[in-house]
């Protein structure tokens, strides 16, 4: 053992970097500042990808020997319908997270995610709809996967109305956050109890082994679900960043913030 | 404020607080009778609406017969749920239950046994008369009511969670239905389906089995995610 290493077992305990990241996160005005700098790059790259996605899939791509051009409302329906999926995921680990360790930051981002993902199960469900009228001949059929993410939609909206229906925000945030997984647990079992009470959807096109899409389909879908994701970050951020300074109205760091942003002849 | 006390001064043992207040649950809800009522009032009223918005066909009755009591069973628990923690968040002895030293989740569970004793187990039992109403075949007249028996149980449990939650707010009750119906999906599915498989002479084993596996999670979980859940609201 060098002396080095002995030295610091007397000394206080360093940090692991990583470790103190997260913390830093946990303040307000850090997580403010730090968040500030990328946060321009996510919706820089979220519209770049998009462009390009949407250029390839609605442009480039060739039309569907069966659907023919119909099928396109794919490149908005599956994306928004995995982001649907995975914000619950997150939005419930967010949840635990604020519930066991108290980080208000982390509060906040879980709060703010439910409104991003219900948006994204409505899309889901209206695009999926007018994909549907055509195909099947009918807007709505009680299909599965059509289904479970109504039920979702619901779970979403139980989550909100919790939020908002209580006054003191971070008391709020903690019962929506327990809500969120009580659902989260509850989502598999109404996901197969729902998929065995009826199956009319096709089946999955996209698994993780492999693919029944032609590369030409698959590369803008890909884009599109890599640019909705960019879409989540860069739009979480910016909500939670305007409630932080919502919330801490009247603290000192707010004010130092404010103050830099205004220009002088306003003030 | 109580002061500070041992614990093992006020309460005794855990099974003697659980069955306490298990007592005490009971006694309050049979000193006001009439309300006992509501929830099977409400569910007769609600079954007998559907014949008479639907017609008075006895092949379709029957068809639908498990989904239109399953579901207003739901619509009755929810209802007489919503009242589960009320007066005792209103008058503090929610707090007084934390600070007995007991653990909250054991004293939820004996709520929750209390209110399904008063509110889930008179819709079982009236469960064969709707069933006749209803012009369900009589084989699966008993099956109803098995899965009514073991699924009504995992209504007040999951329930509970969301009256935690609520408890606190004005219009909770409202609130309460969009929280737990969507919860309540897979319940559904798997009652009606043993239901109907008895009528149509399939086996339906398997659906009571999933039942029965339902009633043990939640027996198992929903308490401590309700007592949870009270604590949030009472911070």
């Amino acid at each position: 053992m060098n002396p080095d290493t002995r030295k610091m077992k007397t000394d206080r305990p360093r940090k692991n970097p990583l470790v103190m990241f997260i913390h830093k996160l946990g303040s307000p005005p850090w997580f403010y500042g730090f968040t500030g700098k990328f946060v321009p790059w996510l919706w820089a790259v979220f519209t770049v990808l998009t462009v390009w996605g949407l250029y390839l899939g609605l442009i480039k791509a060739p039309p569907d020997y069966l659907q023919g051009e119909i099928y396109r409302i794919m490149y908005i329906h599956v994306p928004a319908a995995w982001m649907s999926m995975m914000i619950y995921v997150l939005m419930a680990g967010m949840g635990f997270i604020a519930l066991i360790w108290r980080i208000r930051t982390m509060e906040i981002m879980a709060m703010n995610s439910a409104p991003i993902g219900a948006a994204f199960t409505l899309i889901a469900l209206a695009t999926g709809s007018l994909w549907g009228r055509p195909t099947w001949g009918t807007y709505w059929v009680w299909d599965a996967r059509l289904t479970s993410e109504l039920v979702l939609l619901f779970l979403y909206l139980g989550v909100i109305g919790l939020f908002k229906a209580m006054d003191e925000p971070r008391k709020a945030a903690r019962a929506a956050s327990l809500l969120a997984l009580v659902g989260l647990v509850n989502l598999p079992i109404i996901h197969f109890s729902v998929k065995w009470w009826n199956t009319l959807h096709q089946g999955s096109s996209i698994s993780l082994t492999g693919s029944k899409i032609d590369p030409s389909m698959l590369w803008p879908l890909l884009i599109m679900a890599v640019a909705m994701k960019f879409y989540y970050a860069a739009n979480l951020i910016t909500r939670s960043r305007v409630t932080l300074l919502q919330q801490d109205l009247r603290k000192s760091w707010t004010r130092d913030v404010i103050e830099d942003a205004t220009p002088e002849r306003i003030l | 404020m109580l002061t500070e006390q041992p614990s093992e001064n006020i309460g005794g043992s855990m099974a003697a607080a659980f069955l306490a207040l298990l007592r005490r649950d009971l006694l309050l809800a049979f000193r006001r009778r009439t309300e006992l009522l509501f929830p099977v009032a409400f569910l007769l009223v609600v079954v007998s609406l559907f014949p008479l918005g639907i017609g008075p066909n006895p092949a379709l009755l029957a068809r639908i017969a498990p989904g239109v009591i399953w579901i207003a069973a739901l619509l009755a628990t929810v209802i007489a749920l919503d009242g589960l923690f009320r007066s005792d968040f209103d008058d503090g002895t929610l707090e007084q239950f934390i600070l007995s030293g007991h653990p909250l989740t054991l004293l939820v569970l004996a709520k929750i046994v209390a209110h399904w004793l008063v509110a889930g187990l008179p819709l079982v039992l009236l469960s064969p008369l709707l069933a006749i109403w209803m012009n369900l075949p009589m084989e699966s007249l008993g099956v109803m009511v098995l899965t009514l028996m073991l699924g009504t149980p995992i209504l007040s449990l999951i329930g509970s969670i969301g009256v935690g939650l609520t408890v606190g707010l004005k219009r909770g009750g409202q609130l309460l239905s969009l929280l737990v119906f969507p919860l309540y999906v897979p319940i559904l599915i798997v009652a009606t389906a043993a239901v109907m498989a008895a009528s149509d002479g399939l086996p339906y084993g398997a659906f009571l089995g999933l039942l029965t596996a339902g009633l043990v999670i939640s027996v198992t979980l929903a308490p401590f995610a309700a007592a949870a859940a009270l604590k949030i609201s009472l911070s």
